[in-house]
């Protein structure tokens, strides 16, 4: 059935396209039959006009893509370098708009305009210094203040201290989970490698070398972390297997996972996860998955399978580095808490040293 | 058969052997022939398999874990149970398609073609300096093909670990199918592409150093011939760098070695490997990799700058700012490979530095930008299909290399960083506008391919739909990307957050999948007008290089007789005091003509 279908689909469009390709030969009728191939003055004409027509499709392209799905974008952000990291986004972005916007003009509109009708004729520019020089110095200076800040921004958030008070916490990635690592009361992870693995019947599964005392009140969680808010973390990334990417997109974070060596992000939350979901734009979002997911429930229960859990907003760590057949599933849930709420819930988990017990 | 002719005496072989079925068709040595199998192979054989891939899973993303007839014709009963498809050969589609269209369709398909076809000819020479290695490389390449396609037929499937192929993923079988037998014969089919591309890089760099006809000084040389030149360079730079990573791959895969690989645990075993480090390879891959973006889009920005130029009927405006533009962007682009790797783990300092060398490139293809819109200004505008790819070109890459601001941006990337807006970036910049050059090019070019004109008003509905097509399926993609979605998902369905993305998949798809169907407007177009398009005049387009000087039948040595001498720059387009728009380099200057200062 599909197949026919599909054959029709392309036979139908066959038609039509072999139909617009008569109107422009029709729209080309002149006196004499011009069977040429090369564009006249009628051609010009129409596709000069289309050119123009072509410049109102990409504003309406823009605009509509603006006013349709700025809401799908990620809300306001969740960190301390985050705020910096947005406002320099979109000091970027408005520019590239901006240059956008004229460039596509110019260039559209000179092809409608300079469109070779009877008695057009070009006149002979081979170049112009003066304006050359122009629009190579502009670009130039715009970028170098771009570049000025970028790389301001990248060194504040690249180059952390490791200050005594930050909570530091391994992310540890394999196919295709991840898992996170607290340094326990002395907030020092103690050492660890893939060999010390199947040590314990694999219990030990972030490979904690148990004759590094640092490591015996290390806490291992699955399936969701807990951050305090207002207190700086400094992450450290290992990766048993192969390359993973650890994306913490609300917190404007990302770092690559590479096996034989640890990598290292921190940044500071600001906002409980909570606070978070009380956020108009979240709010606004979740409304909108659950209508999305109610629709569907509704078809799936007419087709006699489980309905879908409606949604509630929660902070992700995602993988971003294609790393084989559940690459698209590799998530953990990240809940932002207040001191009194996380302190609480780290009680509560295992130590390494409980563990191996 | 060899037509190898002292250029500077100017003599013409005489002594041709008689010709054979083979020496012909298959294992010919003319530079023209060459050009048409780079470019059936690439285009018309790896092109149509790439963008098929492309159509099959931008179906899975639109409807996800869905069944679908198409997906059991193409991927079988293994791949696609009961038709819904399997999430091994998703990446697998992934990866294949990203090698094709980057390297099969848009290195071999695009420089293969037009450095071939426009080398000897625009600038005087019977034939490259070489006819004899140009037949090897071009067989290599074909080799190098057939491989690549041979590996989609492996039990295990074929390589799945992106196209950058960054191992652990790559080199361990233990951690994907697709990195066992079908990853080898990757890894071995770009070992006969390498080979194949420095071969014919090496024989352009010597054709245009050692065979430009007497007059033909470097600064009378059309763009093109810039273009395709210093692309050659880049490509004999690059090009060896990702040979020995794929060698050094190879060895950690089969040896035992560990260049690439350390402290690895998989399903329940430590692996031997101790010391390497995949980020190393990442270095190699990408010292080759930001080069190849260029090595791909300079020769569709050459190929512009000609169309723009003649169709226009104006002279390329600020010629030498476009020259040095070229060099200008090819210098750079070997020294900003870093900004793939900023949160690879890399030290930040570098990631400053890359930073910096990454938005200094943004400098020359502005200007190229504004000269090309230059060149509009005040024109004489010849709307042919060619000149709309041209134009399209120009468009796709602003919009998509406005965008590159703020992926070189070592700030902005870590939260774009291999999301689907690193997705649309490229494609538009590097995707749609190489192209859209081949797409000119072969527009262009077809009357000197084939001595016959492509039709036009195909060509029209091809670039519309196509141009339409392009932005509605990269503009919104962008949200896409900003909206944190990672790349390379199978579907989108394993968080609810993603879920209201659903729609604009779907409209991304709906446009794909027309736009993909109206590239047949233009495989027909094609091969009609191969036999039955209208007879092409000698110099249809009334250009001023000189491969309209050379007789529409093709015949070996290009030109009967002498080779044209060049006594001018190639873009006098409506000199002042000429009866003819035009003036042919092989013309010689009037008396009380001015040569034009350029």
């Amino acid at each position: 059935m599909t197949i026919i279908f599909s054959i029709i689909t392309v036979v139908l469009l066959s038609i039509s396209v072999w139909q617009i390709a008569k109107i422009f030969e029709v729209s080309n009728l002149g006196k004499k039959k011009d069977d040429s191939q090369v564009a006249n003055h009628k051609d010009n004409d129409l596709q000069g006009k289309l050119m123009f027509a072509f410049l109102v499709f990409i504003y309406l392209v823009t605009i509509f893509s603006f006013v349709s799905y700025t809401k799908v974008l990620l809300p306001e952000s969740a960190s301390e370098h985050g705020v910096t990291y947005d406002s320099l986004f979109f000091i970027s972005f408005a520019l590239i708009m901006f240059v956008q916007i004229i460039t596509q003009a110019l260039l559209h509109y000179f092809s409608y305009k300079y469109r070779g009708l009877k008695n057009t004729k070009a006149t002979f520019i081979t170049h112009n210094n003066r304006l050359e020089f122009i629009w190579t110095i502009i670009p130039a200076i715009v970028l170098f203040g771009l570049i000025l800040y970028g790389m301001t921004t990248w060194s504040q958030i690249m180059n952390f201290e490791e200050d005594e008070d930050a909570l530091v916490i391994e992310l540890y990635a394999q196919q295709w989970n991840w898992k996170a690592r607290y340094a326990g009361n002395d907030n020092v992870l103690g050492d660890a490698n893939v060999r010390f693995l199947n040590d314990y019947d694999g219990r030990n599964t972030v490979g904690i070398d148990s004759s590094d005392p640092n490591g015996l009140d290390d806490i291992v969680v699955t399936q969701e972390f807990h951050l305090p808010v207002n207190r700086k973390v400094i992450f450290k990334f290992r990766s048993q297997d192969v390359l993973h990417s650890a994306y913490m997109p609300h917190f404007r974070a990302q770092m690559n996972c590479v096996p034989g060596m640890i990598t290292q992000f921190s940044f500071t939350p600001t906002v409980t996860s909570e606070e978070m979901r009380q956020n108009a734009d979240v709010v606004d979002k979740v409304t909108r998955i659950n209508k999305i997911r109610y629709d569907k429930s509704q078809e799936l229960i007419a087709k006699g399978e489980e309905s879908l859990e409606p949604y509630q907003f929660d902070y992700l760590l995602l993988c971003a580095k294609i790393c084989g057949a559940s690459h698209y599933n590799m998530q953990m849930k990240i809940v932002v808490e207040s001191e009194k709420d996380f302190n609480k819930w780290i009680d509560k988990q295992k130590t390494f040293s409980e563990i191996i017990q | 058969m060899s037509v190898v002719v002292n250029n500077i005496e100017d003599n013409h072989d005489e002594h041709h052997h008689k010709e054979t079925f083979i020496t012909k068709w298959i294992f010919s040595q003319d530079h023209k022939m060459i050009a048409k199998q780079y470019f059936i192979t690439g285009v018309f054989v790896m092109g149509i398999i790439g963008v098929l891939m492309s159509l099959l899973f931008r179906i899975q993303l639109a409807w996800p874990e869905e069944s679908f007839t198409v997906f059991e014709i193409f991927l079988g009963d293994k791949w696609a149970p009961d038709g819904v498809m399997d999430p091994n050969i998703y990446l697998a589609l992934v990866t294949i398609h990203g090698t094709i269209m980057v390297f099969f369709v848009l290195t071999a398909g695009l420089s293969g073609t037009f450095s071939n076809l426009l080398i000897p000819l625009q600038i005087g020479a019977r034939d490259m300096a070489s006819g004899f290695l140009n037949m090897i490389a071009f067989w290599l390449f074909f080799v190098s093909s057939a491989i690549m396609l041979a590996s989609l037929f492996v039990e295990a499937g074929p390589a799945a670990a992106g196209w950058t192929i960054y191992p652990p993923l790559s080199a361990l079988p233990q951690t994907q199918p697709g990195s066992g037998l079908g990853m080898t014969l990757w890894l071995v089919s770009m070992a006969f592409f390498i080979a194949s591309s420095l071969l014919g890089s090496l024989n352009y760099i010597v054709t245009v150093l050692n065979l430009r006809t007497k007059g033909m000084t470097f600064f009378r040389l059309p763009l093109t011939i810039w273009a395709f030149f210093i692309t050659a360079i880049i490509g004999v730079i690059s090009f060896p760098v990702l040979l020995s990573a794929a060698l050094l791959l190879i060895m950690d895969r089969s040896f035992g070695t560990s260049f690439f690989l350390s402290d690895i645990f998989v399903q329940g075993e430590v692996l031997h490997y101790q010391g390497g480090s995949p980020v190393l390879f990442e270095h190699l891959f990408w010292f080759l990799g930001h080069p190849e973006v260029y090595i791909v889009l300079l020769p569709a920005l050459g190929i512009t700058s000609e169309i723009i130029a003649t169709h226009s009927r104006k002279p390329i405006f600020g010629y030498r700012a476009m020259v040095a533009s070229i060099l200008a962007i090819a210098f750079l682009s070997t020294i900003v490979w870093g900004h793939h790797m900023f949160i690879t783990g890399m030290n930040p300092f570098l990631g400053s530095v890359f930073t910096f060398t990454t938005l200094l490139i943004a400098i020359p293809s502005a200007v190229k930008a504004f000269n090309y819109i230059a060149t509009l200004w005040k024109g004489n505008l010849q709307l042919n299909p060619a000149m709309l790819f041209s134009i399209g070109l120009v468009s796709t890459f602003i919009t998509g290399g406005l965008t590159g601001i703020i992926l070189g941006d070592s700030a902005l990337d870590i939260n774009v960083h291999d999301t689907y807006f690193v997705v649309a970036h490229f494609h538009l910049v590097m995707g749609i506008s190489a192209l859209y050059g081949l797409f000119a090019g072969a527009y262009h070019w077809f009357p000197r391919l084939y001595g016959r004109m492509m039709n036009k008003s195909l060509g029209y509905i091809h670039f519309w739909i196509t141009a339409i097509g392009a932005y509605g399926i990269f503009f919104p993609m962008h949200f896409v990307g900003m909206a944190g979605l990672p790349r390379r998902y199978y579907t989108n369905t394993a968080f609810p957050y993603f879920d209201d993305l659903a729609d604009i998949n779907v409209l991304i798809t709906v446009f794909a999948l027309i736009t993909g169907l109206a590239q047949l407007v233009f495989l027909f177009n094609f091969f009609h007008s191969m036999y039955y398009g209208k007879k092409s005049e000698k110099n249809p387009w009334k250009s001023n290089t000189l491969e309209w000087t050379a007789p529409v039948e093709h015949m070996h040595g290009n030109w009967p007789g002498k080779i044209p001498h060049v006594f001018r720059w190639a873009y006098d387009y409506s000199k002042p005091g000429k009866k003819e728009d035009f003036v042919p380099q092989s013309v010689p200057i009037a008396k009380g003509e001015k040569i034009t200062e350029h």
